[in-house]
């Protein structure tokens, strides 16, 4: 199923008015996972950018149950709110959404993320990356793209960013999927077709932040597109196994045109500002690597 | 009654409690000396004897985590843990009473590492005490199973998450005889668990657990709602309520089940005690044996236990010890740098009571030292010649040390 942009369904359940920062990738999103859940659904939210967004007690801004819970135990949380669910004889009556922050999943969350995969719990798992510990202030996460300075990697981070869906892949579960912010309708689709799947489904979104890459707000959209374009995001899924391209990187991948350089998507943001020209090669080196394996699974090739 | 009596160990006696008040949703992970609640509770729920989800977490922050999902859901749950167990969940044993989640924990007391040590103390349980729950101390198996049930029914009626403490290995090993009511006494006890509303609804959406500030705020229709300190103070006052649920809750289970445990606290010998012990937990029951050794010598000695460690019973406490000479404190635990927690809490209850006695205290048994009555009793005779000498304040006296030198 491709759902076309215009198609959107025309609701909201994400209030008007909330406390992130304008141009924020993550309230576009959460419109668009809502809706494809149309509201029957409970989220629960680890410390992060999220929570913030979400308001400040006795104000709300997304109409949907939500439970806030601690910073390494959202994946927990979810397996005991499906649990206390199917105890009490409710588990058809929503879904389960555990949503959290790039920070949340693959490094403090990650045991509880890994433990909840093992045991194929019933839930969605959506991280929002935008790839650092904004909430604090912008801090590198396992997560963070090498060269990208944060005030912990003032000069710019030096490791590659860890693979976190693909560790997901690796616990068997049904479903795996990278999609972007800046595709709405991507995360529509792959969101709905997660709630039609049973067991632990997990997507991992691209979700670009103004205020912590250092770009203009109105740009989202166009740096999470040009992100996909140069190859550092990828739009995929695997569907019990079955790797394929979707979107805009199987469009990519199947027009056999040149992708963008790196060094373009760098250019747009503060973070990566003087940045050697070894570092963007080397990062340039590891994208294309990554990309040619993405090419040749979707190919049909195991990897 | 129409009890049947069997021979158990403390574990099992915790696993049945939790069983005969159908807990919906167990999850726990293994420690010494905690682990056959777990083994115990899987077998009966993968055999169809006890119809509950059973979620086999990866960590103690997950065991807690679980319950907390759960029981903001509405399901009544269970979870066990010692030790490091503890240590490794506290982040969420502090969420837990703050999102007032009716959740009961067996805590099997055991001394915390490092050195690693599995064997017996109550360091673990005394360094979360300031968390939030409701902390009861056993003395016997049969506690153990009477106020796990009893648990359920504070917790449920306080929204505030009950622990129950008893001593690994003494307790959690050992085989005692243990009347076990019928699931139909446990029920005319204890009411499935239900509220009035749930807090997770998509036809009434909330959300749970949200920011808040300092202060109280508005909400959309202008009426003010409590900031931070407001929502603690509501907690503190459900704490501190506990000091009359408890008891009543004691109570009507003597009337379903036909025992009951003393409320807040318990004691032995007391009427015309000079001399109280006191301690939690099965330290206590050793009291008893040395009062009785002490009453021999012509030492007007008597037991006071503490059943209710959180919160702090300071009023039954001090119309239990005015007018006595001597509170001589046993704690299994210690503020490192300052003194035994039971201790300096009951000293500082006592300042400013007409008639108070002096307070000493004592530590013992940690990491599994053996302490046996007779050594209890040496203690005490030598805080009572340490009074006599004129002693009112004393240093911690511990018990069988042998530091060189
Ligand atoms: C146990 C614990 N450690 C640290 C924190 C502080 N903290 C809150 S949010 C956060 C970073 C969140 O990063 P991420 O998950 O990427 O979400 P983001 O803020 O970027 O949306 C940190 C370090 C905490 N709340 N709890
Ligand atoms: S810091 Fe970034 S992710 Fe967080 S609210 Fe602002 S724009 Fe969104
Ligand atoms: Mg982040």
């Amino acid at each position: 199923m491709t759902t076309r942009i215009l198609d959107l369904p025309d609701v909201s359940y994400v209030l008007p008015g909330n406390r992130s920062c304008a141009g924020c990738g993550i309230g576009i999103a959460l419109r668009q996972i809502t809706a494809a859940l149309e509201g029957r659904m409970v989220m629960t939210v680890p410390a992060s950018c999220l929570t913030v967004l979400g308001g400040m007690f006795p104000i709300a801004s997304v109409n949907v149950p939500w439970v806030n819970v601690a910073f390494p135990s959202t994946a927990a949380a979810a397996s005991g709110i499906a649990a206390g669910l199917r105890a009490t004889g409710r588990e058809g009556e929503m879904t389960v959404l555990a949503m959290a922050g790039d920070g949340g999943t693959g490094d403090i969350g990650i045991q509880a993320l890994s433990g909840a995969a093992e045991r194929n719990e019933d839930f969605i798992y959506l991280c929002y990356d935008n790839e650092a510990y904004m909430n604090t202030g912008t801090q590198r996460s396992g997560l963070t793209p090498a060269g990208a300075r944060t005030t912990t990697t003032w000069a710019g981070k030096r490791e590659n960013p860890k693979d976190i869906p693909r560790i997901m892949e690796a616990h068997g579960i049904p479903y795996v999927a990278s999609t972007s912010a800046a595709f709405p309708a991507d995360v529509y689709d792959k969101v709905s077709k997660a709630r039609g799947i049973t067991g632990l489904r997990y997507i991992h979104m691209n979700t670009p932040c103004p205020s912590g890459w250092g770009f203009d707000p109105k740009d989202t959209v166009r740096l999470g597109k040009l992100a996909v374009d140069t190859g550092l995001v990828v739009l995929y899924e695997v569907e019990r196994g079955v790797f394929r391209l979707t979107g805009r990187s199987a469009s990519l991948a199947k027009s056999g045109k040149p992708r963008v350089p790196v060094s373009e998507y760098l250019a747009t943001q503060t973070r990566f500002r003087g940045m050697k020209p070894e570092a963007i090669e080397s990062v340039q080196t590891w994208v294309d690597e990554r990309w040619a394996r993405y090419v040749a699974r979707d190919a049909g090739a195991c990897d | 009654m129409s009890d049947d009596v069997s021979v158990m160990t403390g574990n099992e006696a915790a696993a049945t409690a939790a069983r005969l008040a159908r807990v919906q949703v167990i999850a726990a992970y293994p420690i010494t000396p905690q682990s056959p609640v777990v083994e115990q509770l899987a077998a009966w729920v993968e055999s169809g004897e006890l119809s509950a989800e059973f979620v086999a977490v990866e960590s103690e922050h997950s065991a807690m985590t679980v319950c907390i999902g759960a029981s903001t859901v509405g399901a009544r749950t269970f979870t066990a843990t010692s030790s490091n167990g503890l240590a490794y969940m506290t982040e969420q044993v502090w969420w837990a009473p703050g999102a007032r989640l009716p959740i009961v924990m067996c805590v099997v007391n055991r001394a915390m590492a490092a050195p690693w040590n599995v064997l017996n103390d109550q360091q673990d349980s005394m360094s979360v005490r300031d968390a939030g729950w409701v902390q009861l101390f056993c003395r016997d198996n049969q506690e153990i199973l009477d106020t796990t049930v009893q648990a359920y029914r504070i917790a449920e009626r306080l929204h505030v998450p009950v622990m129950v403490c008893y001593d690994g290995f003494l307790l959690s090993h050992t085989m005692m005889p243990v009347a076990v009511p019928s699931p139909e006494q446990v029920d005319a006890f204890l009411p499935p668990f239900t509220q009035p509303f749930t807090v997770v609804d998509p036809a009434d959406p909330r959300n749970v657990g949200p920011v808040v500030l300092a202060d109280p705020r508005a909400d959309e229709t202008g009426a003010v709602r409590g900031g931070y300190m407001e929502i603690r103070a509501l907690h503190h006052r459900a704490l501190l309520d506990a000091l009359t649920v408890i008891p009543e809750t004691d109570a009507e289970y003597a009337a379903a089940v036909g025992r009951s445990w003393g409320g807040l606290l318990w004691e032995h010998l007391l009427d015309d005690a000079e001399v109280v012990l006191i301690a939690a937990g099965s330290l206590g029951t050793q009291l008893t044996l040395t009062v009785e050794a002490l009453r021999e010598q012509g030492v007007k000695a008597g037991v006071l236990g503490i059943r209710a460690y959180r919160p702090f019973p300071v009023e039954a406490l001090r119309e239990k010890l005015a007018g006595r000479r001597l509170a001589l404190v046993f704690d299994k635990a210690l503020s490192y740098g300052y003194e035994g927690p039971i201790c300096s809490d009951l000293r500082g209850s006592m300042l400013g009571v007409e008639g108070a006695p002096a307070v000493f205290g004592a530590a013992c048994g940690l990491g599994g030292r053996d302490v046996t009555p007779d050594d209890l009793a040496e203690a005490a005779r030598r805080a009572i010649a340490d009074l006599e000498a004129g002693a009112r304040t004393r240093e911690t006296d511990w018990i069988n040390l042998h530091l060189e030198g």
